[in-house]
């Protein structure tokens, strides 16, 4: 017996991993209004799945190599003047049209695609947990690493070559520490909620801050708080864990913004 | 040797050529001006020479250790960030906060050191963006159409503060401005761009200019002339394709002294 063999503790150790990666990741996301790149990103993640079962790889290589992909192919197709949203709706459907498809062609395998979809945080291993929190620390020291050129390149692009930096090269940072984020927590919540984690708790965050560092680690707290919230309350109520843990974000959500209008009123 | 120069530069931006062979160079102390009509290349010569966009073809030879001050053109800022002035001059560097401070009060801004940069009005945010650039200590203030979006005391305010701040940091300024009036009084030399150099010089020089009165018309000096763009500019001697050109010729019919240009 050791301290993490409890199911409900692994669960819980999972869901904080990936909402402390996520979250200040996520601001990065709604700050550079890339809330459907997100989506697009995390819905490649079903046709990653496929592939890895298709050449008996590891989900997690196969999931990071299809979202690196997408990152790759929305950053060609924007730079040759498609129209973003468009863009991204075609290949965030398409991928996970085309994962269904092909997960229908393995014969023999029978998996079970909801846990996919929707996560399975209550089946979370030891070498799940190992990967999930190798993962959001990657992801957390990259943010770390290159927070400042990320920032300014995020305020302007030019302003970022105006002081030496590459905004493309930032680009690529967080298209990668979206990738890893997207492979670490389709376990968690699975690839259809995976954008959840990333905005909703950023956006909650946004009136409580005053800084984009606050605003970072008061997302990160939400984050952490709404895993642990939802996976008592799913606990309780015997509601599936991925969506009871994205419905603690939004009411989070909820919270914070109703503050923030009461606020307001109260100061006009 | 001069700060920063370019000989012989071609850029192209959204794959349509925008400039070429463009020769110029800026010393130090001096304030230099480019002008021109819309479209005519002002702001990719500049994204050029601070590294933003590369040219096609052309040298660019910068003073060993240059530093560069960019001032971009109007910032936008999503109000999902929040972002403290404060916060904002610490970006992309950290700088220690007394820089920052004094950074602010030479441009008259240490008021809103803990104000929200989404909260500010037109003049107060031109007035952080130019305290940022100096914190680098610039050898050259690079301001991109920097008044845009102020009112004329607003900017002739902003002017003087940037010729104030060449006198007490020594260093050169580089700027685009549409406003010919503003331009005639606060620079050293004038640049004029339509694609390619139309002419450069001293202020009066320029604005007698025939290339330049093509561009701008002669009506008052230059100062009121740039939205009166009643003529065909054409330059016969130079090769470059007026289809290239942005600016709107549906004033054709009328008649004007310069109609034709004159080389």
């Amino acid at each position: 017996m050791t301290l993490f063999d409890g199911f409900m503790i692994r669960a819980a150790l999972a869901g904080i991993g990936v909402s402390l990666a996520a979250a200040p990741l996520g601001c990065f996301v709604v700050w550079r209004r890339m809330a459907f790149f997100g989506d697009a990103t995390a819905h490649a993640a079903i046709l990653g799945v496929a592939l890895s079962l298709a050449f008996d790889a590891p989900i997690f290589a196969g999931v990071l190599i299809a979202a690196l992909t997408m990152g790759y192919a929305v950053a060609v197709l924007g730079a040759r003047g498609h129209a973003m949203d468009t863009m991204l709706g075609v290949l965030s459907h398409s991928a996970i049209a085309f994962g269904l498809v092909a997960v229908s062609f393995l014969s023999g395998v029978r998996i079970d695609l909801m846990a996919y979809l929707f996560g399975d945080i209550l089946a979370v291993g030891h070498a799940d947990l190992l990967v999930i929190w190798g993962g959001a620390l990657l992801v957390l020291a990259l943010l770390w690493w290159r927070w400042s050129a990320l920032l300014t390149a995020t305020l302007n692009p030019d302003l970022a070559y105006g002081a030496g930096l590459d905004p493309k090269r930032e680009q690529l940072v967080l298209t990668l520490a979206l990738a890893v984020v997207v492979a670490v927590a389709i376990k968690v919540v699975g690839a259809l909620l995976i954008g959840a984690l990333l905005v909703i708790p950023a956006a909650a965050a946004r009136p409580l801050a005053q800084t984009p560092e606050r605003m970072a680690v008061i997302a990160a707290g939400i984050g952490a708080a709404s895993a642990l919230g939802g996976l008592q309350l799913a606990f309780w109520i015997d509601t599936p864990t991925g969506p009871t843990i994205v419905c603690v974000a939004a009411g989070l959500f909820a919270v914070a913004t109703l503050l923030d209008v009461l606020r307001k009123s109260a100061r006009a | 040797m001069s700060l920063l120069s370019v000989t012989g530069l071609s850029a192209r931006q959204g794959g349509k050529r925008v400039l070429s062979g463009v020769d110029f160079s800026i010393d130090r102390g001096e304030i230099v001006t480019i002008v021109g009509p819309n479209g005519s290349g002002k702001s990719t010569l500049l994204r050029v020479l601070i590294g933003a966009l590369k040219p096609e073809a052309g040298q660019i030879t910068r003073a060993q250790g240059l530093r560069l001050g960019y001032v971009p053109q109007k910032l936008h800022i999503d109000p999902t960030l929040p972002l403290t002035v404060a916060r904002f001059l610490q970006l992309p560097h950290r700088v220690p906060a007394q820089k920052a401070r004094d950074a602010l009060a030479r441009t008259g801004a240490l008021g809103l050191w803990d104000q929200q940069m989404a909260g500010l009005s037109g003049g107060q945010f031109q007035r952080v963006l130019l305290a940022r650039a100096l914190l680098c200590d610039p050898d050259i203030l690079v301001l991109d159409e920097a008044t845009q979006g102020l009112d004329q005391p607003g900017s002739a305010a902003f002017y003087e503060l940037i010729a104030h701040l060449r006198g007490d940091l020594n260093c050169a300024v580089l700027m685009v401005s549409h406003e010919l009036h503003v331009v005639m009084a606060a620079s050293d030399r004038v640049l004029c761009l339509n694609g390619h150099v139309c002419c450069q010089g001293a202020p009066e020089h320029v604005a007698s200019a025939p290339e330049y009165r093509a561009l701008f018309g002669s009506g008052t000096h230059g100062a009121l002339a740039l939205y009166r763009h009643e003529h065909s500019h054409s330059h016969d001697h130079h090769s470059h394709d007026h289809a290239d050109c942005d600016h709107d010729h549906s004033n054709d019919g009328h008649s004007t002294p310069q109609s034709g240009g004159a080389v």
